[in-house]
C-alpha cells in the first residue's frame, strides 16, 4: 500500500495537481533493528568486540594457568574449587586487558597501515590457531624436556610456525615481537620485585620460554580481534552498497 | 619447462586419473577403504580400554616372587603393569568376635563393647610379634610401610588416623589405640559417628578405612541381631616376608583358632589402579575438546553447494578420525605403545591434521563446470588442487620432521603419529572422500534432473547444475510457460534447517539409538573386563538369592531376598514371627546363607541362644565388598598415589573371639546400662538402613526437577515461539498434502500466456475488480473498464480532450442501430443471469436486492428500496436466440473487440468518447456506448436524458487526478486528489453524481453494501450513502451470460437516479494521512501513519476499536470476511487482531523495513516486505514456517489463488509460489523483455485469473484450470 501511495504522490505531481500531501506520504528508510544499529554503531561495536576479547583472554588465563598448576592429585582434595583460581586474582583480569588491547590493537594498525588481512580470514584457521596455542602451552606444562635450552628452543620454533601458518603479516610479527618483549620485561619487573616467583628460574628471574609463550599469545589473540573486526568491515561494506 | 613445472604436471596427471578411477568405481573403492580401515584399527583391540576401575590380578602365595622390572618372555596372562615391587602388601587381620552364650542381662552395648575391646589385645600382639630365625630377627616395624606426615588439609584426622611410624589401621585407632581411653569412653557409637562426613558420601569414609570392612558389615550398632561383630586389623607392609607373615598367621591362629573355618590362604590379589582424572585436569582437556569442535563445525559449515552438507560433513569427520585411529593402530602393530595419554594429545593431531584438504578438494570439485560428466568433474577438480594439496604435505611432512629431531620423546611420539596419521588421511581424502564426494555429486545431478524432467520433457535437455531453481530465476523463455508440479518425491519441504534436523533426529530416533546402543555396548565392556568386580558381586547376589545355596534361610519368605543389599537392616520382624526350624549350626562349606542363619540364631524371644560365628567365602576376599576407592583414598592420606601402580593384597588371617558374659559386664562402661534399650527396633532399624535410600531418592529426585527445570529454560532460550509443538505437527500434517484441490487435483502442466490490456497510455495507478469487470485509472486519470474474463475494453470513461477518432464512435453508432433490435432479449438474458444467480448464491451476504428474488432476510438497510424481483423477467423459454445473428453487440460478442485490441495499436480509439459534455450534446452516442436496455427507444430516450441531467448536474473534475478507485457492480467510485468523490457508470461511461463535501484529497475508497467509506489526505473518514432511486427497469449489465458460480454484484441500471450523500464524517479519524482503508464483513479497517488501526462499523459508523500496537505508520491490512485482521506496519511487525474483541492476538517481526503487503488463508499469513523477503506465518499461532527471500527490487504484491497458490509480481514477471513448500512453481514473464516495470498492483478474479499492472498495460494471467490427476 504505500507504494501505491508513492505512486499516488508521483501521480499528483506528475498531473500537475495539488502537491499538498507529497512531503507527508512517506517517512525516510525505517530505522533498522537494534541488532543491526548496534553493529554498525562504532563504539558499541568497540566496546562488545572489547568485551568478547576480555572474556576470551580471561578464559584462557584461567585454563592456562591450571596447566601450569602442578598436577599430582590423584583425589579431590576438599578445595578443588579453589585450585581452579589458583593464581592470584590479578592475573586473569591482567591477561584479559592484555587480549582486549591487542585485539583490537591489530585490526586498528590494519586499517593504519592500509593492508587488510586477507590471509585465512575464516573462523575455522581462528580455532585452529586457538588449539596450536593451547596445545604449545600444554607442551611446555607436561612435556618433559631434556634441559631448558632445548624447550625454549621448540617453543620458539612453534611459536614462529604459528605466526607463518595463520598470521603471515610483517604488521603481525613485528607487534608480536615488541608486545612479547614489552611482557617479558613487565614480567621480570614483577618477579624481581617479588609479587611472584617461578620455580625454576632459568632466564634472569622467569623461565625462558615465557616470551615464546607471550609470542603465541599475542597472534593468536590478533587472530581473533580481526577475524571479529571483519563483521563490522563486512556490515560497513554493505552498507555503502545499499547507499 | 622447470623441474618443478613438470613435477606439478605429473601429479596433476596422477590426480586427474584417479579422480576419474575413483569417480567410476565408487563401491568397490568404498570397500576398500574401510576393509583397510578396520584391519588398520585391529590392533587397536588390544589397548586397554580408557576407564578408572581397578584391575586385578592373582598369583599363588607358594611361590611368590617380587616380579622383576624387565618385561620377560614368558608373560603368559601376565598384564603389563605387574612389574617391580608393589606400592606395598596389605595384610588384613579379620576378626569376629560375638559373646557368648548371649545372656538376657546384657544390654545392647555389650554386642561391641568388649568384642571391640580385644582389638586392643590384638593389636599388641601384632606390634609386638617378633620372629627370629637363622636370617635374623624380625618384627612388625621393619616391614611395615613407615608413613610420615598426613596430607595437609587432613587436619582433622590427625587424631585417628596413624603418622610418623607403621601403617596399621583398626578400629582402636577411634581411641589413638589406648584401651584406657576405650574404657572411658562413654558412647562407642558416638565416637565413630563423629568423624563420618555429613551428607551422602560414595567413597571410602573413615569409618570403611578403620574397620576395613563396610559399615554395614561391622555390626556396631545398637541394633545388631547377629550380635556378631566384625572388623580387620589393617597392616601395610612394605616389603614381604613370607615367614614373618606365616609365623604371625600361626600365632594368631594358634590364640585365637578359628574352629570353622575353611578360608583358603594361598593366594594374593595384585590390584592395579589407573590414574585418576580430578577436575583440574579436566577443564584443560574439557577446552580443548570445545575448541577442537569449534573448529570442526567452522570448517564443515564451509561445505556448501553438495546434495548433503550434512553427509559430507559427516564424511570428512569420518576421514580425520579414522585416520588417528589408523595411524594409532599402526604405530600398535609395529610395536610402539602409546604412552601418551591417548584423550589429551588427540584434539591436537586432529588440528595437525586437519580438515582444510577436505574442503578444499569439495570446493574445487563443485566448481568444476557442471556440464561435464561426473568423472570428469571429479578428475578436474582433484587435478586443479593436486599441488597446492601435496605442497601443503610435503610443508606439513617436515614440519612434523622438525619436531622429531627435538629429540624429546613425548614430542617425538606425537611426531611419528601424526606423520602416520597424516599419511593415512592422505590415503583416506584421495581414496574414501573423493568417492563419497563423487557419489554425492552424482546424486545431487539425479535430483536435478528428476526435478525437471516431468516439466521439459518435451524441451532440450536440463543443463544440470547444482543451482537450485529457487535462488535463480529461470531465463525469461518464450511461451508457452508451464506450471510445474514435481512429484511428490523430489520436492523438499521449505521448513528452517534447524527444524529439518529435528524432523530427521525426530523420525530416526537417531540420539535415541545411538544412545541405548553405546550404553549397551558400554555395559558390554564393563561386565566383560570387570573392573570393580561387578561379575563376582552379581555371582554373589545369585547365590545369595538363589534357595539352593540358602538351605538355612528356609523357613523365610521368599520375598526377603529382595533387598539383600540392606542385610544389616533386614525385617526381623518377619523372623521374629517365623522363627526358622532350625537354629542348629549348619555344615561349614555354606557360603552366603550362613548370614541369614548366623542372623537367625541369636532371636531375642529366644534367650540362650548362640551367636554364630562363621566363616564363608565372602570373608576370604572381604575387602572386595569395599569402595573400589578405599585403598588410593588411604594411600592418599599419605601423599602417595596408587595411580598407574599396584598393591598386592596378601590372604586374610582369621581370628574368631568368643567372650564370655561375664567378660562383657566386666568391660561396661557404667553409662552403658543407662542407655535405653532400643525402642521399636524395627522401625528405626528400617529408618536407619533406609536412609541411605531416601537421601539416594530424593537426591535423584532433585537431580531430575533441575534437569527438567533446565531443558525448559533452554528450550525457551533456544525455541522462544514454541517452535516444536505446533511447527513439527504443521509440518508432519501437510507433508502429505499438495498444492490441489479436494479432489486431488493440482494445477498441472498447462499453458500460461498472459494476456495484455493496452490502452492507458501512462502508467496505471489504480486498480480495482468486482470480479467481473475491472477499472483501471492511469496517472492521465483516464479509466478504463474492461470485462475481467475476455480482457475486453468495455468503456473508457474520457479525459478531456483526449479521445481523437471520432470515427470509431460512428461506427459504434451503426453498431446500435442494428442492436436495438436485441434490447428485448437482452432484458431476458439479463433477468435469466441473476435469477441464476441469486438461487446459486443466496448465501451470499452482500444484501443486494435486485438480484434477490425471495429473500425473507434483506437487511433492514434496504427496507427503503423498492422491492424488484417482481420485475424480472422469468420466462427464459420466451427469449429468441437472437444475438446469434447480431454479431457486433459489444455486450455478448467480445471475439472482435479481442480482435481488435490486438490487431489495432491504439486500442483506445475504438471505443474513445468524447467527454459527457460532448456525450450530452450528442445523445446518441451515450446511449450506444453500451446496450441500451430499455423496454424501447422511447425509454431508451429517456435514459439518455436522465442520463446527461445527470451529467450536467455533476460536472467531472478533469483537474485532479484519481487517488482511490473502487468498483463494484457497475458503478464505478473515483476519489480525486481534489476530495471530490465520484460515482461513473462502468457500463455507460457517464458519471452518475459526485460529491464534493470534503475538500481533502481521497487517499483510500471502501465500497461496500450501498456504503462508500473515503479515507482522505487530513486523516477524516467520510461514510457515503449511495441511495437508488426507483429505476423503471431492471437493466443490468452481465458480462458473460449463464455464469452462474458469478459473484453478485449490486447492478444500478442506468435509469436509476443515483445519489450519493455524506452520512457521517469522522473529522478526526487519526492523527496523521490514512494509508490503508479495507472494508469486510460489515466492518471498516483504517490503517495510518500515526501507527493505529481503527475498526468502524459500517452501518453505523461508529468506531469500535483502537487498535494500537505497532511502532511505525501502518502499511498493509488485511480483512475478509471471516473477521480476520492482520496488520503490517513500518516497523516490521504483523499484528493479527480479533475484531470481535479488538484484542491482539499475536505480534511478530519479520520484516527488516516495512511490510508492503499481507494476505491470509485459512491457515497461514503471507507477508511481504522492503527486505524482499516473503515470509509465511502460522496463522492459528503466529510462528513463522519459512520465509522466500526474492531478488532485489521485486514488487510488493501479493495474492493468494488458492489454499496453497501464491503469487508474487516481480519486474515484470509474476511467479507463482506452492505455498505448503515454499518451491517456486513458475514464473510468468508478461512481456517480451525481462526488465520491465515492476509489478505494483496485483489482483485476483475470482475465477482464478490474476490482473496486475505492468507500466501502462494490465496484464490478466490465466492460472491454468486444467486438472491433473496427481497419481
Amino acid at each position: 500500500m504505500s507504494l501505491t501511495l508513492t505512486a499516488m504522490s508521483d501521480s499528483s505531481t506528475a498531473a500537475g495537481g495539488q502537491q499538498q500531501w507529497a512531503g507527508s506520504g512517506q517517512t525516510p528508510r525505517p530505522p533498522r533493528g537494534p541488532y543491526i544499529s548496534a553493529i554498525t554503531n562504532r563504539t558499541t561495536n568497540l566496546l562488545i568486540r572489547g568485551a568478547m576479547l576480555f572474556s576470551v583472554g580471561v578464559f584462557l588465563a584461567l585454563v592456562l594457568n591450571l596447566l601450569q598448576v602442578q598436577r599430582n592429585v590423584t583425589l579431590f582434595p576438599p578445595d578443588v574449587i579453589s585450585s581452579i583460581f589458583s593464581s592470584a586474582w590479578w592475573v586473569p583480569p591482567c591477561c584479559g586487558t592484555a587480549s582486549a588491547l591487542i585485539g583490537l590493537l591489530y585490526p586498528c594498525i590494519d586499517s593504519r597501515l592500509g593492508e587488510p588481512h586477507k590471509f585465512k580470514r575464516e573462523w575455522s584457521s581462528v580455532m585452529r590457531c586457538v588449539a596450536v596455542f593451547v596445545g604449545i602451552n600444554h607442551a611446555s606444562a607436561k612435556v618433559d624436556f631434556a634441559n631448558n635450552v632445548q624447550l625454549s628452543l621448540t617453543l620458539a620454533a612453534l611459536s614462529i610456525g604459528l605466526w607463518w601458518t595463520f598470521d603471515r603479516s610483517r604488521s603481525g610479527f613485528g607487534l608480536g615481537v615488541s608486545i612479547a618483549l614489552l611482557a617479558t620485561l613487565a614480567t621480570q619487573l614483577l618477579v624481581y620485585n617479588g609479587v611472584f616467583q617461578y620455580t625454576s628460574p632459568d632466564f634472569l628471574y622467569i623461565r625462558s620460554w615465557l616470551p615464546c609463550i607471550f609470542f603465541a599469545g599475542v597472534i593468536t589473540m590478533g587472530n581473533i580481534g580481526r577475524q571479529l573486526a571483519m563483521y563490522e568491515y563486512k556490515f560497513l561494506q554493505e552498507k555503502t552498497h545499499q547507499d | 619447462m622447470t623441474l618443478r613445472e613438470q613435477l606439478r604436471e605429473k601429479i596433476s596427471a596422477a590426480f586427474y586419473r584417479h579422480g576419474l578411477l575413483c569417480a567410476s568405481y565408487p563401491v568397490p573403492i568404498i570397500l576398500f577403504t574401510s576393509a583397510s580401515i578396520l584391519t588398520c584399527c585391529y590392533p587397536l583391540l588390544r589397548l586397554p580400554l580408557p576407564g578408572t576401575g581397578p584391575v586385578e590380578f592373582t598369583t599363588g602365595v607358594r611361590d611368590y616372587s617380587v616380579p622383576s622390572h624387565e618385561p620377560q618372555g614368558d608373560l603368559g596372562e601376565r598384564p603389563d603393569w605387574y612389574r617391580g615391587p608393589p606400592v606395598a602388601y596389605i595384610q588384613q587381620v579379620l576378626v569376629k568376635a560375638a559373646v557368648s552364650p548371649w545372656d538376657s542381662s546384657l544390654v545392647p552395648v555389650d554386642v561391641f563393647r568388649s568384642p571391640l575391646g580385644r582389638a586392643f589385645s590384638l593389636l599388641e600382639e601384632i606390634r609386638n610379634h617378633v620372629h627370629s630365625d637363622s636370617s635374623g630377627i624380625r618384627s612388625l616395624e621393619t616391614l611395615c610401610l613407615q608413613v610420615t606426615d598426613l596430607f595437609p588439609g587432613l587436619r582433622r584426622m590427625q587424631s585417628v588416623l596413624p603418622e610418623h611410624g607403621c601403617l596399621l589401621v583398626s578400629p582402636g585407632n577411634y581411641w589413638q589405640n589406648q584401651r584406657e581411653l576405650f574404657d572411658s569412653d562413654p558412647d562407642l557409637l558416638k565416637t565413630i559417628q563423629k568423624h563420618e562426613p555429613k551428607g551422602l558420601h560414595t567413597s571410602a569414609t573413615l569409618r570403611d578405612l578403620l574397620f576395613g570392612v563396610p559399615g554395614k558389615y561391622t555390626g556396631v550398632s545398637h541394633y545388631n541381631r547377629k550380635r556378631v561383630v566384625t572388623y580387620t586389623i589393617t597392616v601395610v607392609l612394605s616389603s614381604y616376608d613370607a615367614r614373618f607373615l606365616g609365623s604371625l598367621r600361626a600365632r594368631l591362629k594358634q590364640l585365637h583358632p578359628s574352629a570353622n573355618c575353611s578360608l583358603r590362604d594361598d593366594h594374593m590379589v595384585h590390584v592395579h589402579f589407573k590414574e585418576e582424572i580430578g577436575i583440574a585436569e579436566l577443564i584443560p582437556l574439557v577446552t580443548t575438546y570445545i575448541i577442537l569442535f569449534a573448529y570442526i563445525y567452522f570448517s564443515t559449515r564451509k561445505i556448501d553447494m553438495v546434495k548433503s552438507k550434512w553427509g559430507l560433513a559427516l564424511a570428512a569427520v569420518v576421514t580425520v578420525l579414522s585416520s588417528l585411529l589408523m595411524s594409532v593402530g599402526l604405530c600398535t602393530l609395529f610395536g610402539l605403545t602409546p604412552t601418551l595419554n591417548g584423550g589429551e594429545i588427540f584434539p591436537y593431531l586432529v588440528v595437525v591434521i586437519g580438515l582444510e584438504n577436505v574442503l578444499v578438494l569439495t570446493k574445487s570439485v563443485v566448481s568444476t563446470p557442471v556440464d561435464l560428466e561426473v568423472k570428469l568433474r571429479i578428475a578436474q577438480g582433484l587435478s586443479n588442487e593436486s599441488w597446492s594439496i601435496m605442497k601443503n604435505m610435503a610443508t606439513e611432512l617436515c614440519i612434523i620432521l622438525i619436531g622429531y629431531f627435538t629429540l624429546v620423546p613425548a614430542i617425538q611420539e606425537f611426531c611419528l603419529f601424526a606423520v602416520v596419521g597424516l599419511v593415512s588421511d592422505f590415503f583416506l581424502q584421495m581414496f574414501f572422500f573423493t568417492t563419497v564426494l563423487s557419489i554425492d555429486i552424482r546424486r545431487m545431478e539425479l535430483a536435478d534432473l528428476n526435478r525437471r524432467l516431468p516439466a521439459e520433457a518435451g524441451l532440450p535437455p536440463p543443463k544440470p547444475g547444482p543451482l537450485r531453481p529457487r535462488e535463480v530465476p529461470p531465463p525469461p523463455r518464450p511461451s508457452p510457460h508451464t506450471i510445474t508440479l514435481q512429484t511428490p518425491a523430489f520436492r523438499n519441504l521449505r521448513v528452517p534447517k534447524r527444524l529439518r534436523v529435528v524432523y530427521f533426529l525426530a523420525r530416526t530416533r537417531l540420539a535415541q539409538r545411538i544412545i541405548m546402543v553405546g550404553t549397551v555396548i558400554w555395559i558390554g565392556i564393563l561386565v566383560y573386563t570387570d573392573p570393580a568386580g561387578i561379575r563376582t558381586y552379581l555371582a554373589a547376589q545369585v547365590s545369595e538369592q538363589s534357595p539352593l545355596g540358602d538351605p538355612g534361610g528356609g523357613g523365610l519368605p521368599p520375598h526377603l531376598g529382595v533387598a539383600p543389599v540392606f542385610r544389616g537392616g533386614d525385617p526381623t520382624s518377619t523372623l521374629s514371627i517365623h522363627p526358622p526350624p532350625d537354629p542348629t549350626p549348619l555344615p561349614e562349606n555354606q557360603s552366603q546363607g550362613h548370614h541369614g542363619s548366623a542372623r537367625a540364631g541369636p532371636l531375642p524371644q529366644a534367650p540362650p541362644a548362640v551367636p554364630q560365628i562363621t566363616w564363608g567365602a565372602e570373608d576370604e576376599e572381604g575387602w572386595r565388598r569395599l569402595s573400589f576407592r578405599h585403598w588410593p583414598s588411604l594411600f592418599s592420606y599419605y601423599n602417595i598415589t596408587l595411580a598407574k601402580r599396584y598393591i598386592s593384597i596378601l590372604p586374610v588371617i582369621p581370628v574368631t573371639v568368643h567372650l564370655s558374659p561375664q567378660e562383657a559386664i566386666e568391660a561396661r562402661h557404667p553409662q552403658d546400662t543407662r542407655y535405653p534399650p532400643p525402642p521399636i527396633p524395627k522401625v528405626t532399624a528400617d529408618l536407619q538402613t533406609d536412609l541411605t535410600l531416601y537421601k539416594v531418592a530424593a537426591l535423584g529426585l532433585a537431580a531430575g526437577v533441575l534437569l527438567v527445570l533446565l531443558l525448559f529454560c533452554l528450550y525457551r532460550v533456544l525455541c522462544p515461539r514454541n517452535y516444536g509443538q505446533n511447527g513439527v505437527a504443521h509440518g508432519r500434517r501437510r507433508r502429505g498434502d499438495l498444492p490441489c484441490d479436494d479432489y486431488g487435483y493440482s494445477p498441472p502442466v498447462s499453458e500460461i500466456s498472459p494476456l495484455l490490456l493496452r490502452g492507458h497510455s501512462m502508467d496505471i495507478e489504480c486498480l480495482a475488480s468486482d470480479g467481473m469487470l475491472l477499472a483501471s485509472c492511469c496517472l492521465a486519470g483516464q479509466i478504463r473498464v474492461w470485462d475481467a474474463q475476455t480482457g475486453d475494453c468495455l468503456t473508457v470513461i474520457p479525459n478531456h480532450g483526449r479521445c481523437s477518432s471520432g470515427g470509431c464512435w460512428e461506427q459504434r453508432d451503426g453498431w446500435d442501430g442494428v442492436g436495438g433490435a436485441a434490447d428485448s432479449d437482452c432484458l431476458g438474458s439479463e433477468g435469466r443471469g441473476s435469477s441464476v444467480g441469486a438461487d446459486g448464491l443466496s448465501e451470499e451476504e452482500g444484501g443486494y436486492p435486485l438480484r434477490r428474488r425471495s429473500a425473507p432476510a434483506r437487511p433492514t438497510l434496504f427496507t427503503d428500496q423498492p422491492d424488484l424481483t417482481p420485475l424480472i423477467d422469468t420466462n427464459f423459454t420466451s427469449q429468441p436466440p437472437s444475438h446469434l445473428s447480431t454479431p457486433p453487440r459489444t455486450g455478448f460478442d467480445f471475439g472482435g473487440l479481442v480482435e481488435r485490441a490486438y490487431m489495432e495499436h491504439e486500442p483506445p480509439s475504438t471505443s474513445t468518447y468524447p467527454s459527457p459534455s460532448s456525450a450530452s450534446s450528442s445523445p446518441p452516442s451515450g446511449a450506444q456506448l453500451q446496450r441500451t436496455p430499455s423496454m424501447g427507444d422511447a425509454a431508451a430516450y429517456l435514459n439518455q436524458e436522465r442520463a446527461s441531467a445527470a451529467g450536467t448536474q455533476a460536472t467531472p473534475d478533469w483537474e485532479s487526478s484519481v487517488w482511490a478507485l473502487e468498483l463494484r457492480g457497475n458503478l464505478i467510485v473515483a476519489g480525486r486528489s481534489s476530495g471530490k468523490l465520484e460515482l461513473w457508470d462502468a457500463v455507460e461511461g457517464s458519471l452518475r453524481c459526485s460529491n464534493e463535501d470534503g475538500l481533502s484529497g481521497i487517499t483510500a475508497l471502501a465500497f461496500l453494501n450501498n456504503r462508500i467509506v473515503a479515507a482522505r489526505l487530513n486523516g477524516s473518514l467520510d461514510f457515503f450513502t449511495v441511495e437508488i432511486n426507483k429505476p423503471l427497469c431492471l437493466l443490468q449489465y452481465r458480462g458473460a451470460p449463464g455464469r452462474g458460480s458469478m459473484p453478485p454484484s449490486p447492478c444500478y441500471s442506468s435509469e436509476d437516479v443515483i445519489s450519493c450523500q455524506l452520512t457521517r464524517s469522522v473529522q478526526c479519524a487519526h492523527q496523521k494521512p490514512i494509508t490503508v482503508l479495507r472494508a469486510a464483513a460489515g466492518r471498516v479497517v483504517t490503517g495510518s501513519q500515526d501507527h493505529t488501526v481503527r475498526i468502524y462499523r459500517l452501518e453505523d459508523s461508529c468506531c469500535l476499536f483502537t487498535l494500537q500496537g505497532h511502532s511505525g505508520g501502518i502499511t498493509s491490512i488485511y480483512i475478509d470476511q471471516t473477521m480476520v485482521l492482520a496488520s503490517g506496519g513500518q516497523d516490521g511487525a504483523i499484528c493479527l487482531w480479533d475484531v470481535l474483541t479488538g484484542s491482539r492476538v499475536s505480534h511478530v517481526y519479520g520484516h527488516r523495513g516495512d511490510v508492503t503487503s499481507l494476505v491470509c488463508t485459512t491457515t497461514c499469513v503471507i507477508s511481504s516486505g522492503l527486505d524482499d523477503l516473503i515470509c509465511v506465518w502460522d496463522r492459528s499461532t503466529g510462528i513463522k514456517l519459512y520465509s522466500i527471500q526474492q531478488e532485489v527490487g521485486c514488487g510488493a504484491s501479493l495474492g493468494v489463488i488458492s489454499e496453497s497458490l501464491l503469487v508474487t509480481g516481480g519486474q515484470g514477471c509474476v511467479s507463482f509460489w506452492d505455498l505448503n513448500y515454499g518451491d517456486l512453481l513458475q514464473t510468468v514473464y508478461l512481456g517480451q523483455s525481462s526488465d520491465g516495470q515492476g509489478v505494483r498492483q496485483l489482483l485476483v478474479l475470482d475465477n482464478a485469473a490474476i490482473v496486475c499492472d505492468f507500466g501502462s498495460e494490465l496484464s490478466l494471467v490465466y492460472v491454468p484450470s486444467v486438472l491433473e490427476k496427481l497419481d
